[in-house]
């Protein structure tokens, strides 16, 4: 069963997070839209310019959570690795997961496929979020940025939130 | 020939007579050279020093400066790296924060690497910059004027932008000695330390 995108939006300003930006993707249009709605999102061009907002954000006390399709992932590689992961910049990274078991548009298939294998790679901690541990999902999260440090990704497969 | 041939400030100066200006901004600098001057004219808790993640101290300001809007940001810049997120100058454009101003130091080369050509040669940045929607623009050559202007843009609201014309000499400077973690948490106290918002 699907979780409502409000209740999860909610979910994770009661945890703490309080800037939100990125670039949009249809399967985080529910948040997005949530998020605009609060007033509470910053609209980015690119991903790495959201992961830029997002450590200039910390560093002026938010605690922030960048939205993005996973293709932007590429996108943000060097910003994640020479900035946050050096500087010690923390954010969520809420990543939706097209490409999931195969099934998307050609431009989805090769980055859904290696998708966890990058960010392992690149020492990012993930999880895929699911609606029956979506709270225990996000206090996880919420834990690994407080405790290390670091981005922590949450991957988004559709048809988690309406 | 170069279109802005016979410009003499060389870009350590244009930074050294701006860092004079301040007093408790906020500072981003952008990655490579820059960053090493502005570490050796003038090192302070305030300032944020850029070792990778080209072009995007002004995303970096500008997450700053949303999260501080009390404070006054200012972006230290370079053309390579303005070229490079180009898109950013759009987010500032759109979303006019009044604390942020840009101050692009455009010596017309990719400095770091060997004095590679960039595009600034032809392209006018800071007419994309007013395009996009920055408050104040301005594009400067002389020392003198740089300072006038910077003074203007630090007491006024922004978002600003002002373009330095600078000679492609650098100072041989060392590399930036503050530990990039250290220098995250030197900073976070900085801006959020005096009456600012704790998370």
């Amino acid at each position: 069963m699907a979780i409502p995108a409000k209740d999860f939006v909610s979910l994770l300003q009661d945890v703490g997070f309080d800037f939100f930006t990125g670039v949009p993707d249809s399967t985080l249009g529910g948040i997005i839209a949530t998020l605009i709605e609060r007033r509470v999102y910053i609209p980015a061009v690119r991903e790495d310019e959201a992961v830029g907002l997002a450590a200039g954000a910390y560093m002026g006390g938010k605690i922030p959570a960048v939205l993005m399709q996973n293709s932007g992932l590429g996108t943000s590689l060097n910003a994640l690795i020479s900035l946050n992961l050096i500087y010690l910049q923390p954010c969520l990274l809420l990543v939706s997961w097209r490409g999931h078991d195969g099934k998307d548009a050609p431009e989805h298939l090769v980055m859904g496929q290696v998708m966890t294998k990058l960010l392992d790679l690149v020492r990012i901690p993930h999880r895929t979020v699911r609606a029956e541990t979506v709270r225990e999902d996000v206090g996880w999260a919420g834990q690994v940025f407080m405790s290390q440090r670091i981005p922590v990704a949450l991957l988004v497969p559709k048809g988690v939130f309406s | 020939m170069r279109p802005e041939e016979g410009v003499l400030t060389s870009r350590s100066r244009a930074i050294g007579a701006v860092l004079e200006l301040l007093t408790d901004e906020l500072v981003v600098v952008c990655n490579g050279l820059p960053s090493r001057e502005v570490y050796a004219l003038r090192d302070r808790p305030e300032n944020f020093y850029m070792i990778g993640s080209m072009g995007l101290a002004p995303a970096i300001g500008l997450g700053v400066a949303l999260a501080q809007p009390r404070r006054k940001v200012v972006v230290l810049d370079g053309d390579g790296n303005v070229l490079m997120a180009m898109g950013t100058l759009a987010t500032v454009g759109a979303l006019k924060p009044r604390n942020f101003v840009h101050i692009v130091f455009d010596n017309e080369v990719y400095g770091s690497t060997g004095n590679q050509p960039t595009l600034s040669q032809t392209v006018r940045l800071e007419q994309v910059a007013k395009a996009a929607g920055y408050r104040h623009v301005e594009r400067v050559r002389e020392l003198d004027d740089a300072v006038y202007e910077a003074k203007t843009m630090l007491k006024e609201d922004g978002p600003s932008f002002l373009l330095v014309k600078v000679s492609e000499l650098a100072e041989d400077v060392g590399r930036v000695g503050i530990e990039p973690a250290a220098m995250t948490e030197r900073f976070r106290k900085a801006a959020v330390g005096v009456g600012g918002a704790v998370a």
